[in-house]
């Protein structure tokens, strides 16, 4: 706003304003905007007035039959076991990775984030393969009566497989960052090794872990490559919901495949939040 | 410092010798499980794939490259990572300036919206695509009308893959472009540059290596993606068949032999995309950070 000019007419500013604000909105803003609206927001647009046009007594109706709520029990149980199992492994790793020297160490720091560039299909196909009944660690488990690969316990596999470097990588920069004289000075004082670990070490990783676990959880909710190759993909055994709107999709159930998307994606959006909240949580710590 | 340290001190001199001893076989225990469940999980599957496509020897390995379903698969992924990894760095590029340069209200918003790919379920991702561009979709009346085929066929596979590789180059991006700052480019501003010259000449060197660990991780997902294509594309041999659905494809038609040849490929693009990713941080010392 300039006073000192004559011509200061209402009209005159609105329009400087309006010529300000479109300059504001320069040439990469107008190229973000529309690619995420044609990409992002229109097709969300889409599948969610979809599913408004059915009623909320028809959405219902599908988002809880039966074959639905048994494909929730295995993708949402399954998913959350696998990034606790991973919450603590994940933990262990990134310990091992920052604070000791061994062979090979750069070699498995490395390794490590594998599953983000291995494609799905491949990682489902292998796992499958290791873990069927005559596979290289499978047939180690089948003499004991324990089957992997096409049952519950295979998902669980596949989604430890792919949740994996989420914890580690969470963990990693907080522990790096860690000042260790805060733990010599536990020792000092004389704690031990297991006290110094929980009262000192523990507390300001608890947002880095929980972190990781969401979005490990959260990824292995979404995850389809993977699990549809090494599940049988039978209702009530170990049918996860992906599947289940795949195959609602090729029967041309569209209100179907709709209902159980909208019920995914809520739940990917009620993820994004958590994390958010747990980042929030995990910075608190930094400001101390 | 506010860590609590309300530890108490009454631990006597026999225990802590007992930890000394206990200390030298922790470490060893903890790597020894570490490695244990990164074999179990990670490395011996990895080893699988190269054992199993290479197992009855090198001929049968190149036999199966040569076929044309096969050959017309590694065609159709070149294709689909040729378009939409130059989209995709461009759409980076431009949120990541238009982010990283500005102070907005709801600009965690527009993160948190940038980042939504990632946490869509790829099938969802198709499936959306499907519901716009379908034949029942918003569009489909439309785009059947003008004999324009979306969904099953090429655009709709490029769609799905562009989706899902959206953010890489963004969220590279922006951690660089803030750490920066615009110090230098104000400089060449003053100099006299024009808008085009500074980010060619000063933009661009500055970031490069978040920018090229962005391309990367777009193009290794652009490639390999499954969920989202497989839904789109109908998956026809020979015309909408990218590689990652030829791979799921034999191994359900029990040619077990085809789909590891074909793994074989996607894993080596695994194994050069962890490669570079080892060099940029030993040359930035910065970890890449998942989220």
């Amino acid at each position: 706003m300039s006073p000192s000019t004559p011509l200061n007419s209402p009209k005159a500013s609105r329009l400087q304003a309006q010529e300000r604000w479109l300059a504001k909105f320069t040439w990469p803003w107008r190229i973000t905007w529309g690619y995420l609206t044609f990409m992002l927001l229109l097709p969300l647009a889409a599948m969610l007035l979809k599913a408004s046009t059915e009623g909320w007594d028809k959405f219902w109706e599908i988002a809880t039959d039966p074959v639905a709520l048994s494909t929730y029990d295995v993708t949402f149980v399954t998913s959350l076991i696998a990034a606790l199992i991973n919450g603590v492994f994940g933990t262990l790793l990134a310990w091992i990775l920052v604070r000791y020297d061994f062979p090979f160490k750069r070699l498995m720091d490395a390794i490590i984030d594998l599953p983000f560039a291995l494609p799905t299909a491949v990682a489902g196909l292998t796992l499958a393969t290791v873990y069927s009944d005559n596979g290289w660690i499978g047939s180690l488990l089948a003499p004991l009566g324990i089957k992997v690969a096409f049952t519950r316990l295979g998902v669980g596999v596949a989604m430890v497989f792919i949740s994996l470097p989420f914890v580690v990588r969470t963990v990693q920069p907080v522990l790096s960052e860690m000042e260790r004289e805060i733990e010599e000075a536990s020792w000092c004082l004389g704690a031990s090794q297991w006290q110094t670990f929980w009262r000192v070490i523990f507390p300001p990783l608890m947002p880095a872990i929980l972190t990781g676990v969401a979005l490990g959880f959260a990824r292995a909710v979404g995850e389809y490559g993977s699990t549809v190759i090494i599940a049988s993909n039978i209702p009530f055994e170990d049918l996860i919901a992906p599947v289940l709107i795949f195959q609602r999709l090729e029967q041309y159930d569209y209100a179907g495949a709709t209902t159980i998307g909208v019920v995914l994606l809520g739940i990917s959006l009620l993820m994004l939040l958590v994390i958010n909240l747990l980042q929030a949580w995990g910075r608190r710590y930094d400001e101390h | 410092m506010s860590t609590e340290l309300k530890v108490e001190t009454t631990t006597d001199r026999p225990k802590q010798q007992g930890e000394k001893v206990q200390a030298n076989w922790v470490p060893t225990i903890l790597i020894g499980v570490g490695v244990l469940y990164l074999g179990v999980v990670l490395l011996i599957p990895a080893l699988n794939v190269f054992v199993q496509a290479f197992h009855k020897g090198v001929g049968p390995f190149f036999q199966n490259l040569t076929e044309p379903d096969f050959l017309h698969a590694v065609k159709l992924t070149l294709l689909l990572a040729l378009i939409a990894v130059p989209i995709n760095t461009i759409f980076g590029l431009c949120a990541a300036w238009a982010i990283a340069r500005n102070q907005f209200p709801g600009k965690t918003f527009v993160l948190s919206l940038i980042d939504l790919p990632f946490s869509i379920s790829p099938v969802v991702a198709g499936l959306m695509i499907v519901l716009l561009y379908g034949r029942n979709g918003w569009f489909g009346g439309w785009l059947q009308a003008h004999d324009i085929n979306i969904v099953f066929a090429f655009p709709g596979m490029l769609l799905a893959t562009a989706f899902v590789s959206m953010p890489f180059v963004a969220r590279e991006v922006i951690p660089v472009l803030e750490e920066v700052g615009t110090d230098q480019e104000e400089a060449a501003k003053t100099l006299g540059a024009n808008d085009w010259q500074i980010f060619w000449r000063v933009t661009v060197p500055n970031i490069r290596w978040g920018l090229l660990y962005g391309i990367i991780l777009t193009n290794a997902r652009a490639m390999g993606e499954f969920g989202a294509v497989s839904v789109v594309s109908g998956n026809i041999a020979g015309t909408t068949q990218s590689l990652p659905l030829f791979v799921e494809e034999s191994y359900k038609q029990y040619q077990t032999e085809a789909a590891y040849s074909a793994s074989v490929l996607l894993a080596l693009l695994a194994v050069i995309t962890l490669a570079i990713k080892e060099v940029i941080e030993r040359r930035t010392q910065i970890k890449t950070k998942v989220m």
